[in-house]
């Protein structure tokens, strides 16, 4: 009837049996605990309210050319400009060696559609929203820290390193984009 | 031996106290009793009738959204699995079908993201349109109804995991109407209806045989009777309610196949640990 | 216990950090060493499984708090939008729902253990009363909680309960003005409890630490109630009692999950699923069950006692069945612990957790007819158990012979007639 301190340390002839077993119940408790944690984790992801806005489509037929109107994307501004001829062809003379983050007018619009300018807002130095028709370079000027874009909303001057983003998007008509 | 003993006693104890919450129920609703129904999402292994729910949701479309709003469904869950499984673009095209007024207050056609439009802009033009009654939000109403069981069926329902009292309560609802017994005075522009608390409903029925008709697919005809209606939209209701139901016992499932499991692991352990410890 | 701690730092890491912060030492000592009597049952894992779900309640009710909006005209919506579109929020939201119904469950067990084994006797008297203070804690905590969906169910419940407050004479009305944040419950009420329903179970949770620090002074009761005399009748708590508690827990969450993922509003009422509405009373409004004995004490005093009112004797009924609680290591005279003893205790006992049980169906039933007058007799032996049984029987009952040691209860257990053979050494 002695109680040892550890008897479940001793008596080795079933050492391996039990083994086994415990090493099977630790390795289920583990899938258990995982199973456990990631719902926890997964409910930080965005929510499907969320992620039902994280594409849109938007109607460009009211937009003249010269004109530009900013819409939310995932809640980002995004700049929607029907360029003039003069601003594409001013994008298109650019040299690459002018270039900080060197893209092509090509790149950054799709074929077919090379009037629509479509980038999210906010400027890639430090998230301002750059003014349009401004600065020397005739496209966007940013008033927090002095970044210049071009008519093809390529950085030119200042603090920002890279160009004014593009998200993905795609036209479904000649009216009408899907972005995101 | 104690530990028996002492674990059925575990078991009657808790058995106990989740038996009582019924009571509670009982005593809450003291509507006439109203019959269990068949539906495929009851019990553990329940899940919604895909083409059901899509019946329903044309009764519910063309019947009852023409007075009750739906605020918290969104046409994108139309097309979640799990529940009636529209394509992306019929949700689209159904979606476009409808004005929403934005938060600028700007009417445009809505998208998928977009809730269901409520058909009167606030309560108290739903009342003035209604005869003073307000036609309840149908977002959760399939939980927000419930049945009794007398003593001691209640019970059962813990083991049964019945938690369909809302359809079967619509569904006894809907086929409640008739012509009041001798005696019940019924007040001017309310109903008789046998499963309405207090019998004087503000509803005029709703339904009638073929008021909606069916898409009938070949093979299967479904019947065009109020009975049919009202479990179609029972159903369609309580998925509207509860959109991820037939996920979360499919969930429920496993989980309880694992604990199952690990339970039985656990106690080889314990009894293995102890098995030198005489206790 | 008292003990020689046997912590040996393994390697250079463990010295450094033993000589600065002797938190592996500590945790040695007080979760895997402590001396625990080998003769517990299985009534003793629910102090466990109440840790297990206290920490559930907090994980998910954190996760919850991401999601919420406590304002009055977004707040039930925000929880339909844990349900709808959070992902795995329909789960997380009613693990926390039934959570709580598992959470009273436990507690409610475990404090008639502690009942019938006498474990709130000397002395073991501070934990039984950190473990009471526990339970009103909980209390509040779960009522607060059932609050924050702001459906029916939960405004007519703050309404009622905050009225109780209401019934000090002189001071009831700025009190109760205090609490809610204005005249009715309204937004700010709703505010001020979900704050609250953030920071009490740390509240809680500190507690627990006290109670188990009280716990390992004396060390554990055990079914016979007999104190432990060696070494040998004890083991360490880590790895038996750590695997037995862990087997238990598992067991409780099968039918936890059952409720959680199948069923989740049998424990609540359909109409919480109508938004609050401050001009409509529903039908028959009661509390949640795990209220509901003492919701039956407070219904049962509809008659005035001298100057004091039925509203105010209600109310006195009420907090006196849960303050008795904290004198019980008084009331109770007998020498002996363990109910297992005591012939004639035994009876009033089980009669008390029939009468308790009694309670709560009679809290749900309407307060007509025959059910007033029932819970006025549950309510009475209610108290009469606390201040008349328990101060007498110990006077007049002769307990059967105690053994004198566990070692000797174990060895007659494992003689017993039943399996004739004889214990052998390895056994």
């Amino acid at each position: 009837m002695a109680t040892q301190s550890n008897p479940a340390l001793q008596d080795a002839p079933q050492a391996g049996r039990r083994d086994f077993l415990y090493i099977a119940t630790a390795a289920v408790g583990a899938v258990g605990v995982a199973g456990a944690v990631w719902p926890l984790i997964n409910q930080l992801n965005p929510d499907a309210s969320v992620l039902a806005l994280a594409s849109i489509e938007f109607d460009l037929s009211g937009i003249a050319t010269g004109q530009s109107v900013t819409i939310k994307w995932r809640g980002l501004p995004v700049f929607v400009r029907n360029r003039t001829p003069e601003e594409v062809a001013a994008a298109l003379a650019v040299p690459m060696s002018d270039l900080k983050d060197p893209q092509t007018d090509q790149e950054r619009t799709k074929a077919g559609h090379e009037q629509w300018l479509i980038m999210i807002a906010n400027c890639t130095h430090l998230g301002c929203i750059p003014v349009g028709e401004s600065g020397e370079f005739g496209g966007w000027a940013c008033p927090c820290h002095g970044s210049q874009f071009d008519t093809a909303g390529r950085i030119r001057k200042g603090p920002a390193p890279t160009n004014l983003v593009v998200p993905p998007y795609e036209f479904i008509s000649d009216t009408l984009v899907q972005i995101g | 031996m104690i530990k028996t003993k002492s674990i059925i006693g575990a078991l009657l104890v808790s058995m106990l106290f989740a038996a009582v919450p019924a009571v509670a129920q009982e005593a809450a609703h003291a509507t006439p009793e109203i019959q269990k129904e068949q539906w495929s999402f009851s019990g553990p292994l329940g899940t919604f009738d895909r083409d059901q729910l899509q019946r329903g949701f044309q009764v519910f479309r063309e019947v009852c959204s023409s007075c009750h709003s739906a605020r918290l469904l969104a046409f994108r869950n139309l097309g979640e699995p799990g529940g009636p499984e529209f394509t992306e673009g019929q949700v689209k095209a159904l979606a476009a079908e409808y004005q929403i007024t934005d938060a600028d207050g700007v009417k445009r056609p809505g998208i998928p993201a977009d809730h269901w439009p409520a058909p009167f802009a606030n309560d108290q033009e739903a009342r003035d349109a209604n005869g003073g009654a307000l036609p309840p939000d149908m977002s959760v109403l399939a939980k927000a109804r419930g049945t009794t069981q007398p003593f001691p069926w209640w019970i059962l329902n813990y083991f049964t995991a019945y938690s369909e009292g809302g359809p079967d309560y619509i569904h006894a609802l809907l086929n409640g109407y008739g012509t009041p017994p001798a005696g019940t005075e019924i007040p001017e522009g309310k109903y008789y209806n046998a499963v309405f608390p207090g019998h004087a409903i503000g509803m005029a029925p709703p339904l009638s045989d073929g008021a909606v008709t069916y898409e009938q697919t070949e093979g299967a005809s479904v019947p065009l009777t109020v009975d049919q209606y009202s479990r179609d939209v029972a159903s369609f209701l309580m998925w509207v309610a509860e959109p991820h139901l037939a996920s979360r016992k499919e969930a429920g499932f496993q989980v309880i196949i694992f604990l199952v499991v690990f339970a039985g692991l656990m106690y080889l352990v314990k009894r293995r640990l102890w098995a030198s410890v005489a206790h | 216990m008292a003990h020689e701690s046997s912590y040996v730092p393994g390697n250079f890491v463990e010295k450094w950090i033993d000589d600065r912060l002797p938190i592996i030492r500590w945790s040695k000592e007080h979760l895997m060493d402590y001396p625990t009597p080998k003769n517990l049952n299985y009534w003793w894992t629910f102090g466990a499984i109440l840790a297990f779900m206290l920490a559930v309640q907090i994980i998910t009710g954190i996760v919850l708090a991401m999601h919420y909006t406590p304002q009055i005209g977004l707040a039930f919506d925000s929880v339909e939008h844990i349900r709808r579109d959070v992902n795995g929020g329909r789960i997380i939201q009613s693990v926390h729902a039934t959570g709580a119904s598992m959470f009273f469950a436990a507690m409610y067990i475990h404090m008639f253990r502690g009942l019938y084994f006498g474990s709130y006797k000397a002395p073991r008297e501070v934990i039984w009363i950190l473990g009471v203070l526990l339970f009103v804690l909980v209390v509040t905590t779960a009522f607060m909680g059932y609050v924050l969906p702001w459906g029916q169910m939960s405004f007519w419940a703050a309404t009622v309960i905050t009225n109780i407050v209401g019934a000090i004479p002189v001071i009831g009305t700025p009190i109760l003005e205090l609490l809610r944040g204005g005249f009715a419950v309204d937004n700010a009420t709703l505010n001020r409890f979900f704050s609250l329903h953030y920071l009490l179970p740390f509240v809680i949770a500190a507690v627990v630490a006290l109670h188990i620090w009280a716990l390992h002074v004396p060390g554990n009761n055990n079914p016979i109630g007999v104190e432990v005399k060696s070494s040998r009748e004890t083991v360490p708590f880590h790895p038996y009692y750590t695997m037995k508690d862990l087997f238990a827990v598992v067991v409780f969450c099968i039918p936890f999950a059952w409720f959680a993922f199948f069923a989740p509003d049998i424990l609540g009422h359909p109409d919480n699923y109508i938004m609050a509405n401050s001009q409509v009373t529903p039908a028959h409004i009661v509390p949640e069950w795990y209220f509901l004995p003492f919701y039956a004490i407070l219904r049962a005093i509809d008659f005035n006692i001298l100057f004091i009112d039925s509203k105010l004797g209600g109310v006195i009924f009420f907090a006196g069945a849960i303050l008795v609680l904290f004198v019980v290591p008084w009331l109770d005279t007998s020498k002996v612990r363990s109910g297992t003893f005591r012939p004639i205790f035994k009876w009033f006992f089980w009669l008390f957790i029939a009468n308790f049980v009694f309670l709560t169906w009679l809290g749900s039933a309407p307060a007509e007819g025959i059910y007033v007058l029932l819970s006025k007799v549950a309510t009475a032996y209610y108290f009469i158990y606390f201040l008349i049984v328990l101060p007498l029987l110990g006077r007049f009952e002769t307990p059967r012979p105690l053994p004198t040691s566990i070692s000797e209860a174990v060895l007659a257990k494992h003689e017993s007639p039943v399996t004739a053979q004889p214990v052998t050494a390895s056994h």
